[in-house]
């Protein structure tokens, strides 16, 4: 385990040594502040909760995500580092599982920064604190889902903006697949397939968390799909390291 | 006892191109191998086989006995290698990559500390310690992918083209520091200087095309009244022409 937390913390110092890590998090904030305050009506709306909140961070963890896995792998690949990387004493999986941890660190400590609106709610009304915390529960299963594509998209290429693109696209797939847009067509369709779009979709899982419902069926959903996409990468890795 | 570089019958295909082409060898406990061949030849493909990076096609690389393929965690623990090129990570500080390095390596609170000072002074890096490696120049960089393979005094060295880029009087000291070490250590080097191997290597091994075309201590290579470099343009112009 040593191994895996000297890579996850090299990675995170990493973050914080170029400007990758504050133009994330200033952005990520603002955005995320005002989508809830205009959009999502926060204040109009006369309820103490976060769900205009919790809303849009799926959406914006989208796009940002990706921004922050695409160098994980790439970066390595073109610098050469991966040779140094994967000749030093670690077994592959620890490399890959210690790249993660480091940019979901990253991701909690982005979201623990949105806390003003926790404060905020609490402050105006009386808000069920166990839902908000059920809420950033979800917010950071669906970061870690994402992490996880993002960083086998990031193991394919050398090119750090072909690695973005692919874990939005396919980060989207997954996150849309339980859209009403998609499962009316499916259903209309192929009844059998708008039930597997819906049993894999992220934003269908993360809204049953969002309400305040910590299943363990969903966190074994998220906790899946997070280790398939690591194997995924440890086995991309493994056959491409040289390429 | 057996020798602590080990390679049998090693070969690497790329598609219908095979680099490395059936070679074999073995380095002892005080040798320093001298790996000669024109670019292309298979000298780094070999190291690389032999540092765990790359996956041979057919046949076995052991390092103190423990097979790469098999046991790759373990036959690393025992050897120090310097990639070609000597990549490094170039936002982090000299001490702070070291530093990661030795925690990798298993070393923990003060002793990664000795370990990191110890490597800084062999290699000559304490003036640059908390310099970003991005700031640095060639001769510097070369220096601290030296100190990284180093750090732990390992009974193996792989150092492919350790004086690449380095001035005269570095190159000096880089053949100093491994003549010092050489007496308790298996080293394998790659090197275009033909001087190099006069000066500190105790055996030349010559290939070219991914087959081995001569290994033997240099003063032999040299000996019918031809210099060293005759020698090599004879033995690696030879198969080029033919083809």
């Amino acid at each position: 385990m040593g191994g895996t937390l000297a890579v996850a913390r090299r990675e995170l110092a990493g973050y914080f040594a170029t400007p990758v890590a504050y133009v994330f998090i200033v952005i990520f904030l603002m955005m995320a502040g005002a989508l809830t305050f205009t959009i999502g009506g926060f204040f109009q709306r006369g309820q103490a909760d976060l769900s205009p909140f919790f809303n849009f961070v799926p959406w914006l963890f989208l796009f940002l995500v990706p921004a922050l896995t695409m160098r994980l792998w790439a970066e390595e690949r073109r610098l050469g580092t991966i040779e140094l990387l994967l000749t030093l004493p670690l077994p592959q999986w620890q490399a890959v599982l210690g790249k993660f941890l480091a940019a979901w660190a990253f991701c909690a400590i982005a979201l623990a920064l949105t806390f003003p609106l926790v404060v905020t709610v609490n402050y105006l009304g009386r808000p069920d604190n166990g839902v908000i915390a059920a809420g950033y529960v979800g917010c950071l299963l669906v970061a870690g889902a994402y992490l996880a594509v993002g960083a086998a998209m990031s193991a394919m290429t050398k090119n750090q903006v072909i690695a973005f693109v692919l874990a939005v696209a396919v980060c989207f797939l997954f996150a849309a697949a339980g859209s009403p847009v998609v499962t009316e067509f499916l259903s209309q369709r192929v009844p059998l397939l708008a039930e597997l779009a819906r049993g894999i979709s992220l934003i269908e899982r993360f809204n049953i968390l969002q309400r305040g419902v910590i299943a363990l069926r969903d966190v074994v959903f998220f906790a899946s799909f997070i280790g398939f996409f690591l194997f995924v990468n440890a086995v991309v890795i493994d056959h491409r390291k040289a390429d | 006892m057996a020798a602590l570089i080990e390679i049998e019958r090693l070969t690497k295909r790329f598609g219908a191109f095979t680099a490395v082409d059936d070679v074999s060898f073995s380095v002892d406990r005080g040798e320093v191998v001298g790996f000669l061949g024109p670019n292309g030849a298979g000298k780094s493909t070999t190291m690389k086989m032999l540092a765990g990076f790359v996956t041979p096609s057919a046949g076995t690389a052991r390092i103190c006995g423990k097979d790469v393929v098999d046991d790759p965690v373990a036959a690393k623990r025992s050897l120090g290698y310097l990639p070609e090129g000597a990549p490094t990570y170039p936002e982090m500080t000299v001490t702070a990559f070291l530093k990661f390095v030795a925690r990798i390596r298993g070393y923990r609170g003060i002793e990664a500390g000795e370990r990191v000072e110890d490597a800084m002074d062999l290699t000559q890096l304490q003036g640059v310690r908390l310099q970003p490696i991005e700031t640095l120049s060639k001769g510097f960089k070369r220096r601290v992918g030296l100190a990284q393979a180093l750090l732990h005094d390992p009974p193996v060295l792989v150092l492919d083209e350790p004086t690449d880029g380095l001035d005269p009087n570095q190159k000096h000291e880089v053949r100093e520091l491994i003549r010092r070490m050489a007496p308790d250590k298996a080293i394998l080097i790659s090197t275009h200087i033909l001087e190099e191997v006069d000066a500190v290597c105790t055996r030349a091994i010559i290939i070219a095309h991914g087959k081995v075309l001569a290994d033997s201590p240099p003063s032999a290579l040299a000996k019918p009244g031809k210099s060293l470099e005759q020698v090599f343009r004879d033995l690696t112009a030879r198969p080029a022409e033919a083809a």
